[in-house]
């Protein structure tokens, strides 16, 4: 193990120690946020693996959020699932959906990619309002606590308890992060990358690029869907505002800003525009109060400004001037 | 009613849908073939000319076509004004990339609907059509506005497509499109053309607005439908296909209003929206594109 990748490991276990010892210094509002932030960041975490590192801009992932999201909650709630089974069952919708949009849309590249993504990811949106009768649309389904709990052993754990959620939501989060870590730095990740920077030299030096982006839109797809998942049985709520087009551009802003291709970034950009989006509504309502500014203007105000003057992101500037050995 | 009238009203409704839908999915369709920009913010060129014709037109009182006229020659300017200061502040400083200009054109969105709601609010209000005629037909009354909207829509298609085809400002457009270093290098200023489409594309969409806020109330949320449909009109048609953009519009615009009537409008939709992704993934020049050099 080179000094780097100590070094790297070395700060990825202190993230997810210091996310375990927040429990005792937050309180009960932010400890609730951060759970909501951490299941966000691996959403975020899952678009990061096809966009950061293979150089896909998808602008659909919020199918496969919701995917999962409706996956856990709807047999929770229609078929009385336990669950770890629901948990499963969002996470099998967003691997069988996202091998489908996989293999037709990588038939098309750049600018198509992303209408295409967009396209089917409309698609769902609206199916999700027309199946109303299942999944109550835009006013969604509320999960009941007793629906939220479940045994293993002599263990019980009750989901809709705060401190239970937030570690969780950790536990979750720490092992997604160290998955991604361990994909971006086996040689799987480096051909990923290759195929970013260069398909059709990856492509003549032998790589299957087709399977290698396929398999990539499958593992993003099942880490977003599991964060859906994680999303409806933690926080008991299942609408299809989750699967609208703003939770496909949302990742995609918190990746740019926390920066794109690296594995902490997506947590960071989550955290940063949650409580950037949080305290700038109450403090611009405070000093312009009849102006109805909302997140509309921050998060148009933020995407312009990133891809204008800081198109790597934070992590991504840091790892350029200084931190040549972060992942 | 019995199903032929009532096939022959959801028919015109599908006509008035298309006429603008062309205007508007025109509009994208120029700023896409010449400048290779998804302007994802082409919607809100659309609101954006709905809320000013509202503005316009409350500024007169009196008969409502004079409110109308004015709406008519001041969105479009509005519009094209805000689209020039995007063009040059942040298009051009992106070299015109399509990935980040498709991230800034959502940012733009945003704003532009962040600004809507800030200075507008978020009532949708009505503006009165230019002038009140039922045309009784021997099973229901039509609006005669509305089939105005479909004669005005064409006239403005006919207007473009001469610009287009037969005047020097065309000939540059279709010479900047055809090969940009070419054209560049026979002297053709490209980053004034770019500008001056992405404006007159943006116009488009205005116009657009103004004819259809009478029958559709002015929203600042108002912009995602049509930009949803030009899309899928501009891909069926071929991107930066004209002749096709226009056949799109009127397919889609009919069945949409064919199956809205029939059967659900997120029927509708959803079955346009999967026709789309499915046209691209299969006939990614559209259905009367060529493929590109």
């Amino acid at each position: 193990m080179s000094a780097g990748s100590a070094k790297s490991l070395a700060l990825h276990v202190l993230v997810v120690a210091a996310l375990i010892g927040a429990d005792w210094l937050l309180s009960a509002y932010h400890q609730d946020v951060l759970a909501r932030i951490l299941v966000l960041a691996v959403f975020a975490m899952g678009y990061n693996l096809l966009f950061g590192y293979t150089g896909l801009l998808s602008l659909g992932h919020a199918m496969f959020f919701s995917a999962g999201l409706y996956g856990a909650g709807l047999t929770v709630y229609h078929l009385g699932w336990g669950v770890p089974s629901a948990f499963a069952a969002g996470m099998g919708c967003g691997v069988v959906l996202s091998l489908v949009m996989g293999l037709l849309a990588l038939r098309t590249t750049g600018v198509a990619f992303m209408i295409v993504t967009m396209m089917f990811a409309q698609v769902f949106y609206l199916a999700t309002l027309y199946f109303g009768e299942w999944t109550r649309g835009d006013e969604g389904i509320v999960l009941q606590q007793a629906a939220r709990t479940f045994q293993i052993g002599d263990l019980f754990f009750d989901l809709s308890n705060p401190t239970t959620r937030y570690f969780a939501a950790v536990a979750l989060f720490a092992v997604v992060l160290f998955i991604t870590l361990v994909i971006v730095r086996s040689a799987y990740g480096r051909v990923l990358v290759a195929i970013r920077e260069n398909e059709e030299r990856t492509k003549m030096l032998g790589y299957n690029t087709f399977a290698s982006k396929l398999a990539a839109v499958v593992v993003s797809g099942a880490i977003s869907a599991a964060a859906g998942a994680a999303y409806a049985l933690l926080f008991g709520y299942v609408g299809s505002t989750f699967a609208s087009v703003q939770y496909s551009i949302l990742p995609l802003l918190w990746v740019l800003l926390g920066g794109a291709s690296t594995t902490l970034g997506p947590l960071l950009g989550t955290i940063l525009m949650y409580y950037l989006i949080d305290y700038s509504n109450t403090l611009l309502a405070r000093a312009l109060p009849d102006w109805n500014l909302s997140y509309l203007g921050v998060v148009g105000v933020a995407l312009i400004v990133l891809v204008l003057f800081f198109p790597k992101g934070i992590l991504g500037t840091l790892r350029d001037r200084w931190l040549k050995w972060l992942p | 009613m019995p199903f032929g009238p009532h096939l022959l009203l959801a028919t015109l409704e599908g006509l008035v849908t298309s006429a603008v839908l062309a205007l508007t999915a025109l509009g994208l369709s120029l700023v896409f073939g010449v400048m290779r920009v998804v302007n994802v913010a082409h919607g809100e060129f659309f609101m954006i000319g709905a809320i000013t014709a509202w503005w316009a037109a409350s500024l007169v009182s009196g008969n409502p076509a004079l409110g109308f006229v004015l709406a008519l020659v001041i969105s479009p300017l509005v519009v094209g004004a805000i689209a020039l200061v995007s063009e040059r502040l942040v298009l051009r400083r992106l070299n015109y990339n399509p990935e980040a200009t498709i991230v800034a054109t959502i940012g733009l969105l945003y704003l532009l609907q962040q600004a809507a709601l800030s200075l507008y609010g978020p009532e949708a209000r009505p503006v009165e059509a230019p002038f009140n005629y039922r045309i009784l037909l021997p099973w229901f009354g039509y609006s005669g506005y509305k089939l105005f909207v479909i004669v005005a829509a064409v006239l403005l298609l006919l207007a473009t497509w001469l610009v287009l085809t037969r005047t020097r400002i065309g000939l540059v457009m279709r010479a900047t499109q055809f090969d940009r270093e070419t054209a560049q290098a026979f002297g053709i200023p490209v980053e004034r053309v770019y500008a001056g489409v992405f404006a007159l594309g943006a116009m488009l969409a205005a116009i657009a607005a103004v004819l259809i806020v009478p029958i559709q109330q002015a929203h600042y949320l108002m912009g995602h439908d049509p930009l949803l449909l030009s899309f899928i009109v501009v891909i069926i048609g071929g991107l930066g296909s004209l002749r096709g953009t226009l056949v799109a519009a009127l397919l889609i615009g009919l069945s949409d209003g064919i199956i809205s009537m029939f059967f659900s409008p997120t029927l509708a939709k959803m079955i346009a929206t999967a026709a789309v992704a499915l046209v691209l993934v299969f006939r990614p020049q559209g259905l009367f594109g060529t493929t590109p050099r």
